[in-house]
């Protein structure tokens, strides 16, 4: 039984951001003849995919309590494992790169779970290190994938949706399930919220932290491996800033920092937000370069606007 | 000592084998021995209050019982059994179970998800199984007669909706002991017989309750049996019905409720602080009195009446939307603390730890921290100048620390709060308040403290105290501001005031009650 | 007392959270690294410990180097800076473009201007409105890389009389035999470690950051103290920019990309506290030396450059260990 309160479980599933996604989707429809078209929304869902799925591991870490800077790493050492292995055969190249993405994961979390140390400073460190590692392996050298069902899968489509949209969307709804009512999920608020409570009620902080960082290191190699056959190809600097990106979309779509607060349908709507923004500033032909001015300018908005509808309670005083 | 209050409990003992037995519990933490051989039972089906004062060690020895902190020394027993609780888990399922004090609660999960928090049941694959959860709530929330549903948002309801939820996570498991820390401090009158009825099934059930709490009349209302604890000793148990509340408060306060009334200063100069019916919004309406050099004036009532958030708006900290504030015979408007400082008001904070010190900042940094440009010359700080302020009020207020270097996180209690004293002392302020100054602290620094007060005021300072312990006020105050719910209620002059009338100021009058009188 | 009761002292002393990073890395860690990774080089290169290489690494360091000291107020005033790699496109942008266009010295100053009012952008919305400071600089980040991209349209900016301005001067220029951006950072370095650790100021900003509440409750003004940090950050980085700029004499629009990420590696190998209230502009200057050698040693024996960042990750993980082995306690799953 599935009521749709009990869908949108725990009320906190409608995002402002989706009034901004709504508002900018009806702006556009009217500036550009091309936005509202079949092909132009999936189009929109393809190029989103990529960030859409490492945000939807990010959401987990955040809501953690804890924050992953290497996602952009591990997607791009993903991405070269998957090209570069195929001579070993397609599926064990694929199987490879999502192992390492989730074996790089485990060593974030297990690093951040034992020392206690800020999420921050390992998954720099990591993201410094994995950027070596892809270095080292590519020989600085881009790979080209001369499979083409690889390449092939990429750009394909069942009936008038394609492949990676669809990816995208059935991984979103997972995520989502599984974020609002496995034990894993809520434990995963738990501990982000209130930590003492998580321990005293004898939830293991632990096993939590490793599990959403191997989720995080899955859900960014996968994204690797899609965007090299989106691409045919990978570079050795694939993925660089995906991690600003990807954390800007989830706290667009309104995941604290501080943890035990986010959703998944929420960062859908961040995810959507800075791919409809990309993609109709592009139809009106501005410059790419505004979208960053733009985005960044939202983010700080969202911000002030958090602020000030949070009104402080009586007991805080002006410091 | 003024009025005698002869209330009794109606309550009989209960003959029964104790379901719980704790012998010689010591704890120490770094610096302090917070419990010394302690030793406490609870019988099946009794309600055992626990009182002392603040910092007297209940919360700990409570902490022991449920896991939270490990003992030093002695043994736990739990029906005929040595248990050693490694974590409040495993104390709760072995049925003890502690209702914190401060909510313990995820505010943005359900009531459901709260309750059974690290251990939702489940369903294959690791999901919940919601109809479960749902039925197992609702199941509980009956019992507790609660009003509100299963799938509310913690964070949205109200203080006394939250206790209950904290209840209700007691009865997951079936509880054999369950401890009540203060459960009433945030309730109120018509939200406290709830609870009383909650406690009453408990007891029915066989359950041992184990009652901390600072309210005389609760405790006489609800206990069979009240040990009290003094300075982490434990100084004896009596039978409710057997005692009176003069017994249960000499054995709470021990000598430091003989303050010396006669040592109080007598002599008054002009007006420093006055208060013209300053209000902020929502928290406090029309407050005015006024402190004269070299007087100290008590500022008295419950935690939540609008104490605190009076000091914090003389000291720049609140806007107020009506009313004035005037500092040494001049209208003064703050708009932050430096200006405030300043102009020389000194506020010791309530929370020593998050207002009043850098934790990680070693004795004298933290000493100087409010007067920095006394101690440097051109921007660049003079150390010899920094270390003999240091040694001044270091020797002046008998410090007990190993070096200047320590940092103050390792220090107690009592000489921590003397390094916030010190460091405002050095600001040689017009207006000095302190709020809660002895709060936590132990008995001897106790009396150091109010001693230098004293002398303070008699060397000309003006003085405001502000304290929820009566023989504080009453010790220390030339005259008493008595609040309550915001307002001010009453002012007496410090050596004819009646216990009575001041309790009845501070609780709103019309209720009998005494509460809190020795709290 | 054994060290576990002495982790306990600090858990109960109320810095939980701050034990676990604040001295992840004690002074006497950093520099058996050091020396140890100098032994270690010097074994597989003679170059390695020549004066002139030493001389090499710094002025290599140095730019890096400036920065971080900045970036170190910041993050002891309890804050994070992660606008400053975008700031340094911008300013090395602004100064090579103008540099033609309105001569040396008003280029400079028009630079270092318009890179403090970013800084103050930063200042004021951090400080004053108390806003998330590691999302504001993400933002102000991906603000300013978009500033740089529409001013110069996307295109490469250079110097074109490249031999004759005194411009050369702060990136190719010596003193006394010393190079000019070693100089530079020397001078900054002393002279903020002077700041940090000798002034009111400094006593301040580490108040503000150890616990800000209680900073408040002193009488110190906590908004303005966390506004300039953001100002001496921004400094900084105009300086940087002034020796990358002089040294390159021509500026690609993304030439500060990732820079944030290698001074806050250098700050974290240094050992000072991402949490605030705690760490020095020595410490920093240590780590960023540190990776400095690194690179360099590795260069010198033979390996590629990009093998110094899976050395960094190494050592980040090795002293994050390394520190809790002496603790010997789990701080997350005892008490919190």
């Amino acid at each position: 039984m599935m009521s749709i309160k009990g869908f949108f479980r725990g009320r906190a599933a409608i995002q402002p951001i989706w009034i901004f996604v709504i508002a900018i989707f009806i702006f556009f429809s009217f500036m550009s003849e091309y936005f509202l078209s079949l092909g132009n929304i999936t189009n929109i869902l393809v190029q989103t995919s990529t960030i859409g799925l490492i945000a939807l591991g990010m959401t987990y870490v955040m809501i953690n309590g804890n924050i992953d800077l290497s996602v952009g790493a591990i997607l791009g050492l993903a991405a070269s494992l998957a090209v570069g292995l195929q001579d070993y055969g397609l599926t064990i190249a694929i199987i490879a790169a999502l192992a390492s993405g989730m074996l790089l994961g485990a060593i974030n979390g297990l690093v951040v779970w034992k020392t206690g140390v800020n999420a921050f400073i390992v998954t720099l460190g990591a993201m410094l290190g994995i950027r070596g590692l892809i270095f080292l392996y590519t020989g600085e050298q881009s790979f080209y994938s001369m499979n083409f069902a690889f390449s092939d899968f990429g750009a394909s489509s069942i009936g008038p949706f394609p492949v990676l949209a669809i990816i995208f969307l059935l991984c979103t709804l997972v995520m989502h399930l599984v974020l609002t009512r496995t034990g894993h999920g809520r434990n995963t608020f738990a501990v982000g919220g209130n930590p003492e409570a998580s321990i005293d009620a004898g939830i293991r902080l632990g096993r939590h932290m490793m599990i959403n960082f191997i989720i995080v290191g899955f859900f960014a190699a996968l994204a690797g491996v899609l965007l090299a056959s989106q691409m045919g190809a990978a570079t050795p600097n694939l993925g660089r800033d995906y991690e600003l990106w990807t954390i800007t979309a989830v706290v667009l779509g309104g995941t604290k920092l501080t943890g035990g607060y986010g959703s998944i349908v929420g960062t859908l709507g961040g995810v959507l937000a800075i791919g409809i923004l990309r993609n109709g500033m592009n139809l009106m032909q501005v410059p790419a370069f505004y979208v960053l001015v733009v985005l960044g300018v939202i983010l700080i908005s969202v911000l002030i606007i958090d602020k000030k509808l949070n009104v402080p309670s009586t007991k805080e005083v002006r410091i | 000592m003024t009025p005698v209050h002869a209330r009794t409990g109606q309550r009989q003992p209960i003959d029964a084998d104790p379901v719980l037995k704790l012998e010689g519990i010591t704890k120490r933490f770094p610096g302090v021995v917070a419990l010394n051989k302690v030793d406490f039972d609870v019988r099946p089906g009794e309600v055992h209050a626990l009182l002392g004062e603040n910092g007297a060690g209940k919360s700990t020895l409570m902490k022991v019982l449920a896991g939270k902190h490990q003992a030093n020394e002695g043994r736990i027993i739990l029906g005929g059994e040595e248990m050693a609780f490694e974590n409040p888990k495993h104390a709760k399922r072995a049925g003890v179970v502690l209702i914190h004090q401060e909510q313990s609660l995820v505010p943005e999960m359900t009531v459901a998800e709260n309750i059974f928090l690290g251990s939702l049941p489940k369903k294959w694959g690791n999901r919940v199984d919601w109809r479960k959860l749902r039925e197992d709530t609702n199941a509980i929330l009956e019992t507790l007669k609660c009003s509100f549903q299963h799938d509310d948002l913690v964070g949205s309801l109200s203080i006394a909706k939250k206790q209950m939820v904290e209840i209700g996570r007691a009865l997951v498991f079936t509880p054999r002991v369950v401890v009540f820390d203060e459960p009433t401090a945030s309730l109120t009158d018509h939200e406290k017989p709830v609870l009383y009825d909650v406690i009453h099934s408990l007891c029915e059930q066989g359950v041992g309750i184990v009652y901390i709490s600072h309210r005389m009349d609760e405790i006489f209302h609800l206990s069979h049996r009240i040990s009290v604890l003094r300075d982490g000793e434990y100084t004896g148990t009596v039978n409710t019905c057997e005692t009176h509340e003069d017994e249960v408060t000499r054995m709470m306060i021990g000598r430091s409720l003989e303050l010396d009334h006669a040592s109080k200063p007598t002599d008054f100069g002009e007006n420093m602080l006055e208060l013209r019916n300053l209000t902020v919004k929502r928290i406090f309406e029309d407050v005015s009195f006024n402190v004269r050099k070299g007087e100290i004036v008590g500022m008295y009532g419950l935690v939540g009446a609008g104490r605190s958030e009076v000091a914090e708006t003389i000291f720049g900290l609140r806007t107020p939307v009506a009313g004035e504030v005037v500092l040494d015979g001049e209208v003064v408007n703050f708009r932050s603390t430096h200006d405030a400082v300043a102009a020389g008001i000194a506020l010791v904070p309530e929370d020593r730890k998050d207002q009043g010190l850098i934790l990680g900042m070693n004795c004298r940094d933290n000493m100087t921290l409010a007067s920095l440009s006394s101690v440097s010359s051109g921007g660049f700080m003079k150390g010899s100048a920094e270390r003999s302020v240091y040694d001044k009020y270091h020797q002046a207020m008998k410090i007990k620390t190993p070096s200047w270097r320590q940092k103050v996180g390792n220090l107690s209690g009592g000489n921590q709060q003397k390094i916030v004293i010190g460091k405002w002392l050095h600001t040689h302020p017009k207006l000095l308040i302190l709020d809660e100054p002895t709060r936590g602290i132990d008995v001897g620094s106790k009396a150091e403290i109010h001693a230098l007060v004293k002398d303070l005021a008699k060397s000309g300072y003006a003085v405001l105290v502000i304290s929820s312990e009566m023989p504080e006020v009453l010790g220390l105050s030339n005259r008493i501001i008595a609040m309550y719910d915001g307002r001010v209620t009453a002012e007496f002059d410090g050596d004819s005031v009646s216990e009575d009338a001041l309790v009845q100021a501070i609780t709103g009058m019309g209720t009998s009650a005494p509460a809190a009188a020795t709290a | 007392m054994s060290s576990a009761e002495q982790t306990k002292t600090r858990l109960l002393a109320g810095n939980v959270s701050k034990a676990g990073v604040m001295s992840f890395l004690s002074a006497q860690g950093i520099l058996i690294f050091f020396l140890l990774g100098m032994v270690v080089f010097s074994f597989f290169s003679e170059q390695f410990l020549s004066q002139s290489n030493i001389m090499t690494v710094v002025r290599q360091a140095s730019i890096i180097g400036i920065i971080a000291v900045g970036v170190t107020v910041v993050i002891i005033g309890g804050n994070l800076d992660l606008s400053v790699g975008s700031m340094l496109s911008f300013a090395t942008v602004l100064v090579v473009d103008l540099h033609d266009k309105i001569g040396p010295t008003n280029a400079i100053l028009m630079m270092f201007a318009l890179t403090l009012m970013l800084g103050a952008v930063n200042g004021i919305l951090i400080g004053f409105m108390r806003l998330n400071s590691l999302i504001v600089t993400l933002a102000m980040l991906s603000i300013i890389q978009g500033l740089v991209l529409i001013y110069s349209g996307g295109q490469n900016v250079d110097i074109a009389n490249q031999d004759g301005t005194w411009f050369a001067f702060f990136g190719r220029g010596y003193v006394l035999g010393i190079a000019v951006p070693v100089l530079l950072f020397g001078l900054l370095a002393i002279l903020m470690q002077i700041v940090m650790s000798r002034t009111g100021y400094g006593r301040r900003i580490f108040a503000v950051g150890g616990n800000p509440m209680a900073a408040v409750y002193s009488g110190i003004r906590k908004n303005w103290c966390v506004f300039s940090t953001y100002l001496i950050s921004a400094f900084c980085v105009a300086c940087a920019a002034l020796v990358l700029g002089s040294r390159v004499m021509g500026s690609q629009n993304n030439v500060g990309q990732g820079y944030e990420l290698l001074v806050l590696a250098g700050i974290i190998l240094g050992g000072t506290s991402l949490l605030g209230g705690a760490g020095s502009i020595w410490k920093t200057v240590i780590g960023v030396l540190i990776l400095g050698f690194i690179q360099n040693g590795l260069l010198l024996m033979g390996y590629p450059y990009y093998t110094q960042w899976i050395v960094t990750w190494v050592i980040i993980i090795l002293a994050v260990w390394l520190d809790l082995a002496n603790k010997r306690k789990r701080l997350l799953t005892t008490h919190s």
